[in-house]
């Protein structure tokens, strides 16, 4: 029986078409657009002005905060602007624009695939390289890399998790990543194995990529301490929580983080963001982008400068189809739907997926909710999604606190299952900021 | 095609019916683009996709699950069957679409098959012999005050068909309580050869003192309750055919297996336990899990969906209230049958149940 996380999930038609398409490296755009938050945290500070030349690996927004991130330019040329663009929120956000011209890369940063494999690093210089290097959750979640790994007084990690679940349909980024960068994936968990202070290290991966799984095993025999697990598909086994729950058994407590439970979860792309950053000196500037859809020409994974106009990607990928209807930034059950196909790819970019019109709509709901129940049993936080969102539309807040709505991950398998096609989530993820408001409130 | 073509090719037609009046007021060209592509995208919150269920998939998947109970019911009860049957759906649906249309004055929804479910299990819990009438009446009350004076579909505390039973079963005690035999009746409707029910006999016999082993020779026996051989309402003869129509919504995930499974289990341990402490003096569990209306009610009335707990822990306590009440009044009771008012007592209960029967939380932290 292959391990899964026990209560909750669903399985969506897994339409990963782009999963046999190597990834490519995508042409350089003639501008791009950088916005300033692209993380979780506070927004960085911009340290270049209008008219300013920048380098590739150049720092251009400098992290403002413990919780925050540098921002690094991903391409050579002359800053055009400051101003606010319009990003993958469907708002204007303040963003560096430069106009690229050549591709003149910073001196010390080694751009060459050759494997890196020892370091003499302590903890500490990793911790900082990886801060230098503004990395971030590169899954989705964009929660700054360093502050997971600098592990608060009196808590302890004893395992190190690296997340290749992948479990958004559609999306074949950190599938193809595993199957082409695995060398330098597996030096990267050596190094956040050493930052962290873990021996061991638990890379899980679900079972509908078993040419990855194969390919991982067999690379990891020639490293210490890491293991390959292949888990059972189920959606949302990507998650923090579940992903811990399936691997070692353990349950964050309501409210908690996974080092308080004796882990920390990184992403592979992340992982290979830390290697680039410790062993070559390369920070956050690029990422692989699956760019795919029912009706696009040519499906396939790209590596991306961030910045880069997400039309220049679907440009490469054979041009908009005629009957293109939505155009989702990230997986289909958590992307965001763009409203403008020139915003940015950001760090948190995993994927672009272009649906066509007749899928594009979400059906009309039913009146009524028949409580049937099914939005408990997909539910993988154990929440009642059905109660959550009444309350919500009722504004019953102090009920939605209790009945622990700042749990819901917003997965959305409970507007998934929805047999009366009801906006469960949208209620809910309402309540939540709502509630969220009321806590901080109380704080201060 | 590039994007901009791409825009061009849907503009145009929208820009021609005037749909977008914004535009001379935009500044830039940037604004102009980024507010036709706002037009012509869809954007909603995620996720993206829908696993396809829907309410009325879910209804139909009901009936075709009912589809081989009826199918053995028109071979026993043969034309009182079909009348029955054909009048409760026609005035369940007429029902809801005249207090929907005139009285609530809403969008009607009897598309969604509810209605037509509530009018086949009505009717599966009738005699074949019962005047038109009579059936209409129940219709109205079923749809009437068991669903509609509650706010329609999702609203209704209790069972609609089981209101509609039980008022008719109080108010016309003995039509309703007349049993056409088996296959003799099939070619008749009002004036149908009737008899009572194994349930009834065994009550009558228990009642006055005889021995179970006395009363054997008059009911039928296990095999002939499986097929259905026996008087009774429409529904609730044929236990395979029952069972088939269980499976299928168990495939098909239309309910879980929680309700039924834990009503059959506390049946046949209660009245098991009685008849290893008296046989003479009590039916066995097998009897009592195919009589009656059992089957038909544990696996199509139970697990209403509106009128069920949500959770499994809840359905736990549903099904075992639901199996004791409908021995206790078996029993000791004055109604051969119980199991209608047994699921309109825990009916009554959902409500309570859904609010402390949490599922168990990720992460909850123990006090």
């Amino acid at each position: 029986m292959l391990k899964t996380f026990p209560k909750g999930g669903v399985h969506p038609p897994e339409n990963k078409f782009s999963a046999s398409k190597p990834i490519e490296v995508l042409p350089l755009p003639e501008r791009v657009v950088i916005p300033i938050s692209q993380h979780i945290g506070a927004p960085s500070s911009p340290v270049v002005a209008k008219g300013d030349k920048v380098k590739v690996g150049q720092l251009i927004a400098k992290s403002s905060g413990f919780v925050s991130a540098n921002i690094h330019s991903s391409v050579s040329g002359t800053v055009e602007s400051l101003d606010p663009v319009l990003d993958s929120s469907g708002y204007k956000k303040p963003a560096i624009t430069i106009v690229v011209e050549g591709d003149d890369w910073l001196p010390e940063i080694d751009k060459t695939t050759d494997l890196r494999k020892e370091f003499t690093l302590s903890a500490e210089e990793i911790i900082a390289k990886i801060n230098e290097a503004g990395i971030v959750g590169l899954g989705g979640a964009t929660f700054p890399s360093h502050v997971k790994l600098s592990i608060p007084k009196g808590k302890k990690a004893d395992v190190l998790i690296i997340n290749g679940v992948e479990c958004e349909p559609y999306l074949t980024s950190d599938h193809r990543l595993m199957l082409e960068r695995a060398e330098d994936l597996m030096v990267g968990i050596m190094l956040l194995k050493k930052a962290l202070g873990v021996e061991k290290a638990l890379i899980g991966i679900e079972n509908n990529k078993p040419d990855a799984i194969a390919h991982l095993k067999n690379v990891a025999k020639s490293y210490v301490g890491i293991e390959v697990h292949a888990l059972k598909v189920k959606y949302p086994q990507g998650g923090e929580k579940q992903l811990i729950k399936s691997l070692i058994n353990r349950e964050v407590p309501s409210g908690g983080l996974p080092i308080d439970v004796g882990t920390v979860v990184h992403n592979v792309g992340t992982t290979l963001a830390v290697y680039e950053a410790v062993q070559k000196n390369k920070p956050l500037i690029e990422r692989v982008v699956t760019i795919t859809g029912k009706n696009i020409k040519n499906a396939g994974n790209y590596m991306v400068r961030i910045g880069t106009p997400i039309s220049k990607l679907i440009e490469v990928a054979g041009g908009l189809p005629e009957n293109t209807g939505k155009v989702v930034n990230g997986g289909p059950m958590m992307g965001k739907a763009l409203n403008s196909i020139d915003a940015p790819v950001t760090k948190g970019t995993s994927g672009v997926i272009l649906f066509p019109e007749k899928e594009s709509l979400r059906g009309t709901p039913q009146p009524a909710c028949i409580r049937c129940g099914k939005c408990i049993q997909v539910c993988a936080m154990g929440l009642e999604p059905f109660l959550l969102s009444r309350l919500s539309q009722r504004k019953m807040f102090e009920r939605l606190e209790m009945e622990r709505v700042i749990d819901c991950m917003e997965c959305g398998s409970c507007s998934y299952v929805c047999p009366a096609k009801l906006p469960l989530l949208d209620y809910i993820r309402l309540g939540k900021a709502e509630v969220f408001a009321i806590i901080r409130a109380r704080k201060n | 095609m590039t994007t901009l073509d791409w825009v061009k090719q849907k503009f145009l037609p929208l820009l021609e019916r005037e749909k977008i009046k914004k535009v001379h007021v935009i500044k830039s060209i940037d604004d102009i683009i980024t507010e036709i592509m706002s037009k012509l995208l869809v954007v909603s919150a995620s996720p993206h996709v829908h696993s396809g269920e829907s309410t009325p998939r879910l209804m139909y998947n009901v009936v075709l699950a009912l589809i081989p109970a009826l199918a053995v019911t028109l071979f026993y009860f043969g034309l009182g069957a079909l009348i029955i049957t054909s009048i409760s759906i026609v005035s369940c649906l007429f029902f809801e679409l005249l207090i929907q249309k005139f009285l609530l004055k809403v969008k009607p929804t009897i598309s969604d098959g509810s209605a037509l479910v509530t009018g086949l299990i009505l009717a599966f819990n009738l005699p074949s012999n019962l005047p038109w009438w009579i059936v209409v009446i129940g219709a109205l009350v079923a749809i009437g005050v068991g669903k509609m004076s509650f706010g329609g579909l999702g609203r209704n505390p209790f069972n609609p068909a089981l209101v509609g039973r039980v008022f008719l079963l109080i108010s016309f005690p003995v039509q309703m309580t007349r049993w056409p035999l088996p296959i003799e009746s099939r070619m008749s409707y009002i004036d149908a050869v009737t008899g009572a029910t194994p349930l009834a006999i065994v009550k009558e016999g228990l009642s006055k003192g005889e021995l179970m082993s006395n009363i054997t020779d008059q009911i039928p026996s296990h095999m002939q309750l499986f097929m259905g051989a026996m008087g009774g309402s429409l529904g609730e003869i044929a236990a395979f055919a029952l069972l088939i129509g269980f499976v299928w919504m168990l495939l098909t995930r239309v309910i879980t297996w929680h309700i039924p499974v834990s009503i059959f289990a506390t049946i046949g341990l209660f009245t098991g336990v009685l008849w290893l402490i008296n046989p003479e003096a009590n039916a066995d569990p097998i009897f009592h899990l195919l009589t009656g209306g059992v089957m038909l009610g544990a696996i199509f009335m139970a697990t209403d969906y509106v009128t069920s707990p949500m959770h499994p822990k809840g359905m736990w306590i549903f099904g075992i209230g639901i199996g004791l009440i409908t021995v206790i009044i078996r029993v000791w009771g004055a109604y051969p049958e119980g199991i209608s008012f047994a699921i309109l007592i825990m009916n009554a209960f959902v409500p309570l149940i859904n609010r402390y029967m949490k599922p168990k939380r990720f992460g909850e932290v123990s006090k």
